[in-house]
């Protein structure tokens, strides 16, 4: 358990020393706003924290912190005996409240959490479509040009070709073909960007049986159905799951560089664009971390997805002999 | 010779027929091996004979001649499923449990559940593994995944096991272990056994038959009888006649190779 503990907590330690090394170099060279926002000027466009002072107001002394704190917005003090019309658009974004010591501390929204969680979910949605598409696209292919030894060998090098284009460059043509506020348009961008990584690694899968595998399967007499249910595709698997990683990043790239060409307002990429037109830079910075987080996620959702699938598989291998 | 298992009349093998690389592996190879004889192929590497298994097995076909087993044609026979395999690496499926990869032919053979399970129980407790049938290939050693391998080659009956160097990568010790364990299985289940070797203790010890080939091309130069008495045991290698069986078969390897010079 403590060798768990230290897993996390390690890497946890490293995260806060960098944003405290990253508020601190910020204030103490005087680096500008807009070309780098403090750690707490970004999260205070998600969420506050305000304090409601009671009597007491030793529980949190006025040090340095607490200044910087308080100079980024993150943390707002509202004097004791406040009036209740005050507080009433303070309770309206509340996301959580609780009692520290003698004061009540409200969690609320920050003024741009809503724009961006708005935002995030519709661009994760052409991602997670555009992703779909481009799995079930490539997977599809994949099969085919296993069974059929001649179309692979003449389509793979096309897909190798493809594999290597900067397929993000043609995100403009896309989104006139399809239309700039359609979803659909970020979502073929996606979708053509995952395809070729994820055919070519379930290929590889689908065809790197060993031969040994194969005789066997040959010594019993099955059916080519039989040798790809039983053989090929658990052989892909892996393959397929390699492929998956990287075809998740590549979805959240492709949607949101996708509506860096264009899009509606309420799109992510289109929100980047124009906080940073508007020198909006610790907004930006904002919607950035909750892609980078969306990101995560995903990566994790598809390694736990991974795990679940293939049990067996040698990178789980904990007492090996 | 109508009873012969395994009847190959002047079968030849030419890889790569045609071009500048072409290379005649087996050549005018005539073979009879009866009901539940032990025979082993014995020569150098590039011999042929794991090339002569496989095209017992229909793996591979024939370039010329006749091969028949159990009175049908080498490919109608496979269509049958006359034949166990068992490989140099024990080649289990990752993704399968012992128990499941055992199951792997009944499986492609249709079986129903009970026979399935009750046929993996059964080879599972031949190949002394019942304790592992829950347990995943890699964490078995090399000596337990091969045993699993030949309980799959058993597991649906086949009346004829081929095994290409089955004990090849193993260490001595456990080489020794399962060959006994092989001499038990095959007493007890009556199977006709072709098994490829490198070995000539292994070959003596295991066979009815031992048969040399030599290389480039390859062909059978001797087929030697191996009268030593069954069952065979520990006391077998301390045998006279068994010395003197090893002997002859290291003379005929010899003596091919003196002929290649």
């Amino acid at each position: 358990m403590s060798e768990r503990n230290q897993r996390i907590g390690a890497p946890v330690l490293i995260l806060i020393l960098v944003l405290l090394a990253w508020e601190g170099l910020v204030t103490g060279l005087k680096i500008e706003q807009f070309l780098l926002p403090k750690p707490t000027a970004i999260l205070s466009n998600l969420v506050r924290v305000v304090r409601i002072d009671d009597a007491d107001t030793s529980l949190l002394p006025d040090n340095e912190a607490a200044t910087l704190l308080r100079a980024s917005r993150l943390i707002v003090d509202l004097p004791a005996g406040v009036s209740p019309d005050l507080l009433l658009p303070l309770e309206e974004g509340r996301i959580a409240t609780f009692r520290l010591g003698s004061k009540q501390v409200l969690i609320v929204r920050g003024n741009n959490l809503m724009p961006i969680v708005q935002a995030s979910w519709y661009t994760l949605k052409e991602a997670l479509g555009g992703l779909l598409l481009g799995v079930l696209a490539g997977v599809l292919v994949a099969l085919i040009t296993a069974r059929w030894t001649a179309t692979r060998e003449a389509l793979l090098p096309f897909a190798i070709a493809a594999n290597s284009m900067p397929i993000i460059a043609f995100a403009p043509i896309l989104n006139n073909w399809f239309g700039i506020d359609n979803p659909f348009s970020k979502m073929a961008i996606v979708a053509i960007m995952v395809f070729f990584p994820m055919m070519i690694n379930t290929v590889r899968g689908l065809v790197s049986v060993p031969p040994r595998s194969l005789e066997l399967m040959r010594s019993y007499a099955a059916s080519e159905f039989s040798i790809l249910v039983k053989a090929r595709i658990p052989n892909a698997l892996p393959y397929f799951f390699n492929g998956l990683k990287v075809a998740g990043a590549l979805a959240m790239i492709g949607a949101i560089v996708g509506e860096y060409f264009g899009g509606p307002r309420i799109a992510l990429g289109v929100f980047i664009t124009q906080e940073a037109a508007l020198f909006r830079f610790a907004s930006a910075w904002a919607a950035i971390l909750i892609a980078c987080t969306m990101g995560i996620v995903l990566y994790l959702l598809i390694l736990l997805a991974e795990r679940l699938a293939m049990p067996w598989h040698s990178s789980y291998r904990t007492n090996d002999r | 010779m109508t009873d012969a298992v395994v009847l190959l009349d002047d079968v030849n093998k030419t890889f790569g027929r045609g071009t500048v690389a072409q290379v005649q592996a087996l050549r005018d190879i005539n073979l009879s091996i009866g009901q539940n004889e032990f025979v082993s192929l014995i020569g150098p590497s590039g011999c042929g004979k794991s090339t002569l298994l496989r095209v017992i097995g229909d793996l591979l076909p024939a370039s010329s001649g006749q091969v028949q087993v159990n009175g049908k044609e080498a490919r109608q026979a496979r269509l049958d499923r006359d034949y166990g395999m068992v490989f140099q690496a024990a080649t289990l499926y990752d993704w399968r449990t012992v128990a499941k990869n055992v199951q792997l032919p009944l499986e492609l053979m249709k079986y129903t559940k009970e026979k399935k399970e009750q046929r993996t129980q059964e080879m599972l407790e031949l190949v002394e593994l019942s304790d592992f049938a829950s347990h995943y290939p890699w964490q078995l050693s090399g000596g337990m995944q091969q045993r699993v391998a030949i309980a799959r080659a058993l597991a649906f009956e086949p009346s004829i096991l081929l095994m290409d160097e089955p004990f090849g990568a193993l260490d001595e010790m456990t080489r020794e272990r399962l060959n006994l364990e092989l001499l038990d299985i095959w007493r007890k289940t009556k199977t006709t056994i072709v098994f490829v070797t490198h070995s000539i203790t292994e070959a003596v010890f295991l066979s009815t038959r031992v048969i040399v080939m030599s290389a480039r091309p390859g062909r059978i130069t001797q087929d030697i009888p191996i009268d030593l008495p069954q069952p065979r045991g520990v006391d077998t290698r301390e045998n006279v006649r068994f010395f003197e069986l090893e002997t002859q078969v290291r003379e005929a390897l010899r003596a091919n190779k003196r002929q290649a010079q």
